[in-house]
């Protein structure tokens, strides 16, 4: 009678050594998306140290007013390189990463769409970030200036011309990210082409796991929100290089049209970030919580409805720049808008697990980190919406508080939570359960730590990327309380280092299905062999494991 | 110090600049739709964070429980989704309202006439200060008479900067090839401390500002003395000083740095780097890379004689 | 493309009507809509910069509207869809004929592009850095001509391995979505026809 088959792998092929050529070939030369999934995750995971050690440095900077640690130079390459990095070498990858490794397995299919553009999109990434790099080699320039890039993440005309930064260390900022974003494209385009065209029989679009219909949206939003970045990078290579006039104030040009074009990538773009995380929430919650997703229907509905809200917000990292007040109140409105929708989700995760039975392991803790930090990031985003607190808070330390803690409180919180679900898939072995919660709680006392404070620091005048401060101005206290978290989470971070480290040598066998999952990719063994299933499946419902555990109470009679 | 000779009665320095402190207009504007936002967040946050946390503590899973049961799967509630996205909805259009006033009685003020205008133009890292109305030129302190407004054009001569006195008013950028306008009006006479608040460079750490707000008959008599010019001098004119700096009256009429006219009426040096002492000044002119590495000026490497001849005669510069 | 009602949970094989959309359409057809955002971008910066030259030769000063240019690139439109009918019907010499006259109609656009680029260099002493005009004129018609030598030489690829006898019938997939990829680029002509040659002058 049951016509859903799920085919699971368990013949153990026994597998030959392979010399380290051949593995090195295996590695460099593949085009399944697993192996590019975990190749971007790993390189994500290395940069993300990297930028860490950078902050590090920072906060030692911060830690006491009138510091020598760093000379301004020095400082200034060091923030711009940090947020560079966790932007486009650690957020961007996590996003190609995850969905080049789960959509295939959470759909039915074989691969991505275009197995050798994925390669593509992951080589020309790891090019990129080496290309930016380089920099500290080769920025020297004509006249000796520079080493890293310097002008902040954000690079705004006319700091970036010729004039103001002389030497090849912008440029090789604008060139390292242009080439990473085609890459993105790349991947965006190939996980909407799986996503649109590969499902298997029965996944109907409204059946699709949450995580799927989160990375389309983000698929899409990258293929709308990358361009504008890109152009912007041509018109300033040609101002550069060819003596253009885009932001030559001299000319007539516009730096704030730099600032827009920027925006309209750069907003969405933090909305990019996000979504893995949302995402991966949106899985391990109902999971861990033995219930399904609560509105479904809605939840879908806000994502796509971030999606375009999203594009609509941007002018709210320019409500300094001396816009009318119509463009004012029209950017406030959208950037309050758009906290309805992630409001809700927040919502329905609760819903979730409200009257579940709630297995508080390491990844359902991560996710419980994820809901109060990102609530209150999601929350002083308001503030930061209301344009008139806004020209007190903008270019403050709330801000960089505020983006902490979506980005860190928030999605370093949510990958965390994918990464102890999925790391059993991925490698067949289980992650250290007890080691997680420690890692878990110390990254929390750490965090909260080094950002929380940050929102006063804002509030009693702290401006942004300030390598020193006076003594009596009264943010000795707080920039020293904010330096001694960076110990704690870096404690956390080795320690999930170590985790990773031992479980990969000696870690608890996963078997396939160690979570008592309910969508495809717990379907077959840990690890997938090359082609994922032996059989492609057939699903009835969103919960097609479900179904098959509860015959007698299937989702297919209850969903629409 | 020569400042507090001028002026007399020493004014209050508010070297904490907590923008839940404001003494002028738009931060106190800024600041009353600061504690509704905070209050409607704070409501919110005690709600749902209280919700959350309730959550994970009531539904978690206890050592007795049979881990087999699964509990009962609900899929949604239209009434509680609809509930939960419609006040929301409510509580932003509040929000997006009052914002709307506020942005508008802010920028859209109009400077009464008679009004002081002060012209503010920002530079690789320091600020220049313009009184069209009164001639003078100065740098890095803002002299205005308390209690009534003042209003400011800002522009650039360079990159990006901002405009940010947290106690007086939320942040303006001066971007160049574009004049923006702010105003202030503080209540009381005192110094307001400021920071340039754009990312603008090497020294953008080392770019403050001070708003001097100073009684009306105070700000009368410092206008009249900052209209006086200064004598020459030959040790100055004749070292390179003259390529970047102005003393009024004299032929320096160098653009590139700021106006030395009236030095030792103000408080620091370098735009707020370091305190105006005669040490500090010495250490200054003999080495600016020392005090703020990698400022436009340069260390002329001037012999100890030269040194001491430019330094009193900057000294005397009142 | 057969959604739920199909579905009833009998017995199922894949062959009864689940057809998803082809990768290859749906990939182009996002390629073309992150392309269109890209040159958006570069036609909001001519727009906004329309007028504010402080000097320099501006655009009605040296502009002479490109009609023939563009008749030559728009034709080349019909000429690929031409072929394409002649490919689907297996013709391969009508096939080879209408490619031909689209190469040709392409260069032709390129060639007068050139043209008129070496008259405002050297004739009128228009380059990319003279002034906001001339900035975003040779960014925006520069980006498109770009886009007609990467389309050109793909056009091109084709008509050699034709000619060298390789059996491009059973490639007509992507020998359509290289012509969507045409029409594109002609469409984009279009917009920035009447942004730079109209609007503008």
């Amino acid at each position: 009678m049951a016509s859903i088959d799920y085919p699971l792998d368990r013949t153990h092929r026994t597998q030959r050594e392979f010399s380290f050529s051949e593995t090195l070939y295996r590695w460099v030369a593949t085009v399944d998306h697993k192996r590019l999934g975990l190749m971007y995750i790993v390189t994500a995971l290395i940069f993300l140290v990297i930028a860490g050690l950078m902050a590090s440095v920072m906060r030692l900077q911060l830690a006491f007013p009138n510091s020598h640690v760093v000379g301004p130079d020095t400082f200034n390459r060091l923030f711009t390189m940090h947020g560079t990095t966790m932007v486009f070498l650690v957020g961007m990858p996590f996003v190609a990463g995850l969905s080049n490794y789960l959509v295939p397995l959470m759909i039915g299919a074989r691969d991505m769409a275009f197995p050798r553009l994925n390669a593509f999109g992951f080589w020309i990434f790891l090019f990129g970030g080496l290309l930016l790099y380089f920099s500290y080699i080769g920025g020297g320039g004509l006249s000796g200036h520079g080493s890293a890039p310097d002008v902040g993440w954000f690079a705004y005309a006319p700091l970036t011309a010729k004039a103001f930064s002389r030497g090849a260390s912008t440029d090789f900022w604008i060139l390292g990210i242009l080439v990473a974003g085609i890459g993105s494209v790349a991947s965006a385009l190939n996980v909407i082409v799986t996503t649109v065209s590969m499902r298997c029989p029965g996944m109907t679009l409204t059946r699709m796991p949450m995580f799927v219909w989160v990375m389309l949206v983000d698929s899409w939003l990258i293929i709308i929100a990358i361009p504008p970045l890109t152009a912007a990078q041509i018109m300033l290579l040609i101002d550069r290089f060819l003596g253009g006039n885009f932001f030559n104030t001299q000319a007539g040009g516009s730096a704030v049209l730099w600032q827009h074009f920027f925006w309209i990538f750069g907003h969405p773009e933090v909305y990019i970030l996000i979504f893995p995380a949302f995402a991966i929430l949106s899985e391990v919650i109902p999971i861990f919580s033995r219930k399904p997703i609560f509105g479904r229907p809605a939840m879908v509905g806000a994502v796509v409805a971030i999606g375009f809200i999203s594009l609509g917000v941007w002018a709210h990292h320019m409500f300094a720049v001396g816009m009318t007040s119509w463009s004012n109140t029209f950017f406030a409105a959208s950037s309050m808008l758009v906290g309805i929708p992630t409001g809700i989700k927040i919502f329905n995760w609760t819903a979730t697990m409200y009257g579940g039975k709630l297995r508080l392991d390491t990844p359902m803790l991560f996710c419980c980190g994820f809901l109060l930090q990102f609530l209150v990031a999601g929350l002083t985003g308001i503030m930061l919406a209301v344009a008139p607190f806004d020209w007190q808070l903008h270019d403050s330390y709330f801000v960089v508080g505020h983006f902490h803690f979506t980005l860190i409180g928030g999605l370093v919180f949510g990958l965390f939570a994918g990464i102890y679900y999925w790391f059993p898939k991925a490698t067949g072995k289980m992650l250290c359960d007890k080691l997680g919660r420690w890692h878990f709680w110390l990254f929390v006392i750490g965090f909260e730590t080094t950002f929380v404070p940050m929102h006063f620091l804002g509030i009693l005048g702290m401006p942004r990327r300030i390598y020193t401060y006076a003594p009596d101005r009264g943010w000795d206290f707080w920039n020293l309380v904010s330096s001694l978290g960076v110990i704690v989470q870096a404690a956390a971070i080795a320690l999930f280092i170590w985790n990773v480290i031992d479980s990969l040598r000696s870690g608890e066998k996963a078997g396939d299905d160690p979570w008592d999952g309910w969508t495809l990719e717990w379907a077959t063994s840990s690890p997938p062999p090359e082609y994922n299933f032996e059989k492609l499946p057939v699903v009835r419902s969103s919960r097609p494991l479900w179904d098959l555990k509860h015959p007698h109470d299937p989702d297919w009679k209850f969903e629409q | 110090m020569a400042l507090l000779q001028a002026l007399g009665a020493p004014l209050p320095e508010h070297r904490i600049a907590n923008i839940f402190k404001p003494l002028a207009t738009p931060a106190q504007s800024e600041y009353h739709i600061a504690l509704l936002v905070l209050a409607i967040t704070g409501a919110i946050f005690v709600v749902v964070a209280g919700l959350i946390v309730y959550t994970i503590w009531r539904f978690r899973r206890k050592p007795g429980d049979d881990a087999k049961q699964e509990p009962p799967q609900v899929y949604g509630s239209n009434q509680i989704e609809v509930a939960w996205t419609v006040i929301p909805i409510l509580i932003v259009f509040v929000l997006i309202g009052v914002s709307a006033r506020v942005i508008a009685s802010v920028e859209n003020a109009s400077p009464p006439p008679g009004m002081l205008k002060v012209t503010l133009i920002g530079h690789q890292w320091w600020w220049e200060v313009r009184y069209p109305d009164y001639g003078i030129v100065t740098a890095n302190e803002i002299h205005v008479p308390s209690s009534t407004a003042t209003y400011l054009e800002l522009q650039s001569a360079d990159v990006i900067h901002s405009f940010w006195v947290p106690q007086l008013a939320g942040k303006t950028d001066l971007i160049p090839n574009r004049t923006n306008y702010a105003w202030i009006d503080p209540r009381e006479p005192g110094i307001y401390l400021g920071n340039c608040a754009e990312y603008c460079g090497t020294q953008h750490a080392n770019m403050l500002l001070r708003v001097v707000a100073q009684a009306p008959d105070d700000f009368k008599r410092w206008t009249i003395e900052q209209q006086k010019p200064a004598s020459g001098n030959a040790a100055f004119q004749s070292l390179s000083c003259v390529s970047c700096h102005t003393v009024k009256g004299t032929p320096a009429v160098g653009k590139f740095g700021p106006d030395l006219t009236h030095l030792m009426s103000r408080q620091t040096l370098a735009a707020g780097a370091i305190t105006n002492t005669p040490e500090n000044l010495r250490q200054w002119v003999k080495d600016p890379q020392a005090a703020k590495p990698g400022s436009l000026m340069p260390s002329l490497q001037l012999t100890d004689q030269e040194l001491g001849q430019v330094v009193s005669y900057l000294e005397s510069l009142q | 493309m057969a959604q739920a009602q199909t579905f009833k949970g009998d017995a199922l094989t894949l062959e009864q009507g689940w057809h998803m959309p082809d990768r290859g359409t749906v990939g182009i057809a996002f390629l073309i809509i992150t392309e269109t955002v890209l040159f958006t971008i570069f036609v909001v910066a001519y727009l906004v910069y329309i007028g504010k030259s402080l000097s320099g030769p501006m655009p009605k000063d040296v502009l002479d509207l490109p009609i023939l240019a563009t008749i030559c690139l728009l034709s080349s439109s019909i000429t690929i869809v031409l072929a394409e009918h002649a490919l689907k019907k297996g013709h391969l010499g009508s096939f080879k004929l209408w490619w031909i006259a689209t190469i040709a109609l392409g260069l032709e656009f390129l060639g007068a592009t050139g043209v008129e680029w070496h008259k405002l260099i050297y004739k009128e002493h228009l380059t990319i850095r003279t002034n906001l005009f001339g900035t975003t004129y040779y960014s925006l018609v520069g980006l498109h001509a770009s886009h007609v030598i990467v389309g050109m030489a793909f056009l091109l690829l084709v008509m050699a391995v034709t000619l060298a006898g390789f059996p491009i019938h059973t490639q007509f997939r992507r020998v359509r979505f290289l012509s969507w990829y045409w029409h594109f680029v002609d469409a984009v002509w279009v917009v920035v026809f009447t942004v730079v040659y109209v609007v503008g002058r």
